[in-house]
């Protein structure tokens, strides 16, 4: 067999560590910010493009998608390489796949602040975005599947079959979750509406933190933390069990994420109990993990690597652990819409992504630039702050969270809410906030010590160079299992049957649980009096679109006694019918909004967006001047309800035509009604008047943004007439 | 499809898919020779540079 010789491609190794290290300093900057907007409300105060609602899914992709993202790619490039003894399949793929990355996110950087968004979370890139980051993933799986068919290593570790099902997955999710119906350059709309919407956004939304979170960092872990200890993983056995458990059961997780809304119960259950069921796999992976380590746990001590995967591996395990609690539904009810999350995310993804990452890039930049690191005190002083800022981090949203949950649900004796205002929960968690900020800025600190650190490495380390290897080709082997051999055995030798038994198995979770939801019309019981939104109401839900206003504000009352008192009826699943997107939201740092239609005066909802604190004391919603001075574009109202009637909304072509007239009246009407407050009256008139006499443009009430949100808001929740009269004040 | 019923066949479905899957998994994981377990695990690491080529 004659000896091959080859380079494995260190440059691009090197390109998307670089990426990484600089999209993290991004995203996280971006979440400091964030965490400082919770604080400051008015910290960036008439600059659309920096409003929180538009920011945090700047954050959330910037970390997953540029942070993460590039991490995976710099980790499974070095890794595959070496474990198929080939250099990757096309350097043009390689560059198509990093450049292209890096083009989406930049995309994703510019339209997120402009307000180019579909609202569905960590799916939000608009429709020309997508269809970039679909050729980019191709590229990556197409690159990756080439060099395991042309490897020189002839059974498949596996850390590569962790990369394959994430290839595989993520394609699948991506493009299912993202069908939609463009209506312009920059804006579609779901074809699921509501409930559906719902669960297909969740079983993505679940999914990416499984495929794009966990499978591509499992993969890392069973290459890197062997490599750093020196030692065989723990038990390949154990490996083969919870690849495939984790695989098949992880899909099914998605409704954990709708537990107590409108989602029917047999899927909330099936969510439920996969939920429980996915503790096992995931603590396979932990233990196979940290126990590599048993009877070497002195080299942790002297080396950053392995104190970062330590920490890593430990907060997979904790957050794997509190995943399936969260999704028992007595737990989840307390924990829905609350700060809990946000201390569950953290953890998942400050330890297990952050510290994983950090301990992989430790490892590789030495080897890369064939030098030791610049300071091995700095390493440290990285773990260190680091791990203190996770527990800083976390800690106070624990709190917060439970603080929340049970200030909205406490009740008085004589039956009425102890905390009606809403703004009393808000301010009782400030003190955590600020620990929050704290805990982000010392993590985010000792980001930029490893920046540091790496840049004085880099300094006097030699020039990434490809790196020369050689194995002799792969002899042909017959197709069949040759004697003795096993059906596992066979199969880690066969990546294309190997893809296509994991694309089964993660295809099924989805069948089962998305077909009938979408298939039965039972599921979603019809309310007749529910009708389609006006043409200025669907311009109203375009606007609260825009702005993330879904992501401070629930449109999802559940069946509790504490949410009935205070916001109204518990929302039932015909109501959202017409929802293209869905708009339920996850958190509730401001009150859920779904029966907010008729409970304010239009006066309430100007003078509230134009200066919450005026209106509610104790607020920190900041401020949108820009809806009140800016003019609406009409523009687009007709495509865009011709949109709606190709996914089933029973707009007329009457109500099309006259689409115009229609917002018109509506929007005069909402006009009429701001006189009722005086002083609006007294302002209007004198802007009027001034702009008159200055030659100035003039954008009457009526034709302002602010109007088409004010009749969305005044729409919501009032589809349904109910039975008694709501109280509650919040 | 109007209603449920009938749909409890999709569960059972899957139930059997899942079982019977994992049976058959946990079996080949118990008999793999440990000659074949070794030679994969080591795989990520610095001593096996020489390549490996075995037909099995």
């Amino acid at each position: 067999m004659e000896i091959q010789q080859f380079r494995y491609d260190n440059k691009i190794v090197q390109k998307f560590l670089y990426a990484t290290l600089f999209w993290g300093v991004v995203g996280m900057s971006v979440g400091l910010l964030l965490a400082l907007l919770f604080l400051f409300p008015k910290l960036t105060e008439d600059i659309p493009w920096l409003s929180f609602g538009r920011l945090r899914p700047l954050h959330t992709n910037a970390v997953i998608f540029a942070f993460v993202g590039n991490a995976i790619f710099a980790g499974v490039y070095y890794s595959s390489q070496r474990l198929l003894k080939a250099r990757m399949y096309s350097d043009f793929l390689s560059n198509f796949n990093f450049w292209g990355w890096q083009a989406v996110i930049v995309a994703a950087a510019i339209s997120l602040p402009l307000g180019y968004t579909s609202s569905k979370e960590y799916a939000e890139l608009e429709w020309p975005i997508d269809i970039l980051l679909t050729l980019v993933w191709v590229a990556f799986g197409w690159n990756l599947i080439g060099t395991m068919l042309k490897r020189r290593q002839r059974h498949l570790y596996v850390a590569l079959w962790f990369y394959l099902s994430t290839f595989i997955t993520v394609a699948v999710l991506h493009i299912f979750n993202n069908i939609e119906i463009p209506v312009s350059a920059m804006k579609s709309y779901s074809v699921y509406a509501g409930v559906q919407d719902a669960l297909v956004q969740w079983w993505y939304g679940h999914n990416a933190v499984a495929f794009f979170l966990t499978t591509p960092f499992l993969g890392l872990m069973y290459y890197f933390v062997p490599k750093a200890a020196n030692r065989p993983i723990y038990s390949y056995r154990l490996s083969i069990i919870h690849f495939w458990s984790l695989i098949f059961i992880y899909i099914w997780a998605g409704p954990h994420h709708l537990l107590y809304s409108s989602l029917p119960d047999w899927a909330q259950n099936l969510g439920v109990v996969f939920s429980i069921m996915l503790l096992a796999p995931s603590w396979g992976g932990m233990i196979n993990g940290l126990l590599t380590l048993r009877g070497a746990w002195d080299k942790v001590r002297s080396d950053a690597t392995l104190k970062f995967m330590v920490v890593a591996i430990t907060g997979y395990g904790m957050a794997t652990f509190e995943g399936p609690m969260l999704s028992l539904k007595n737990v989840n009810a307390i924990a829905h819409f609350s700060d809990w999350i946000i201390a569950h995310v953290h953890v998942g993804a400050l330890a297990w992504n952050g510290f994983l990452t950090f301990g992989m890039v430790y490892w590789l930049i030495p080897r890369l630039f064939k030098t030791e690191m610049y300071s091995k005190g700095l390493s440290n002083f990285h773990f260190w702050i680091g791990t203190l800022g996770i527990v800083l981090y976390a800690l106070p949203m624990y709190v917060a969270g439970f603080t929340q949950a049970l200030m909205w649900e406490d009740f008085n004796p004589d039956g009425t809410l102890v905390h009606g205002n809403f703004m009393e929960t808000v301010q009782r968690i400030i003190p955590m906030y600020w620990m929050r900020a704290i805990g982000g800025s010392m993590y985010i600190l000792g980001v930029f010590v490893m920046l540091y650190n790496i840049v004085r490495t880099v300094m006097s380390g030699s020039k990434v160079e490809d790196e020369l290897a050689e194995a002799p080709a792969l002899a042909r082997v017959s197709k069949r299992r040759v004697a003795g051999e096993t059906f596992h055995g066979w199969l880690e030798r066969k990546p294309v049957q190997l893809a296509i038994l994991a694309t089964v198995a993660i295809l099924i979770g989805g069948i089962v649980q998305i077909v009938p939801t979408i298939m039965v019309k039972s599921n979603i019981p019809t309310i007749s009096s529910v009708k389609p939104y006006t043409p200025l109401e669907l311009e109203g839900r375009d606007l609260y679109i825009r702005e993330g206003c879904v992501g401070c504000h629930s449109q999802m009352v559940r069946p509790f006694r504490g949410e009935v008192e205070r916001y109204g009826e518990y929302s039932k699943a015909g109501e959202f019918v017409y929802d293209h997107p869905f708009l339920w939201g996850s958190k509730r740092t401001g009150p859920d909004l779904h029966r907010i239609g008729g409970k304010y005066s239009d006066n309430w909802h100007l003078n509230h967006m134009f200066d919450p604190q005026s209106t509610s004391t104790g607020s920190i919603m900041p401020s949108y001047g820009w809806l009140i001075r800016d003019r609406l574009d009409r523009g687009n109202i007709q495509t865009k309800m011709r949109a709606m009637v190709k996914l089933g909304v029973p707009y007329s072509e009457e109500d099309i035509e006259n689409a115009l007239e229609l917002m018109d009246g509506q929007a005069t009407q909402i006009e009429r009604n701001l006189y009722a407050d005086p002083e609006f009256e007294r302002t209007y008139e004198a802007d009027k008047q001034y702009a008159l006499e200055n030659g100035l443009e003039f954008i009457d009430m009526r034709d302002r943004e602010i109007v088409a949100l004010i009749a969305y808001l005044q729409r919501l929740g009032t589809d349904i007439k109910l039975a008694e009269p709501i109280g509650g004040t919040d | 499809m109007e209603t449920m019923e009938g749909v409890a066949s999709y569960p059972m479905i899957s139930l059997l898919i899942f079982f019977v899957f994992f049976v058959l998994l946990f079996l080949w994981v118990i008999t793999a020779s440990r000659e074949h377990i070794r030679e994969m695990e080591h795989m990520p690491l610095e001593e096996n540079d020489q390549p490996q080529n075995t037909v099995l």
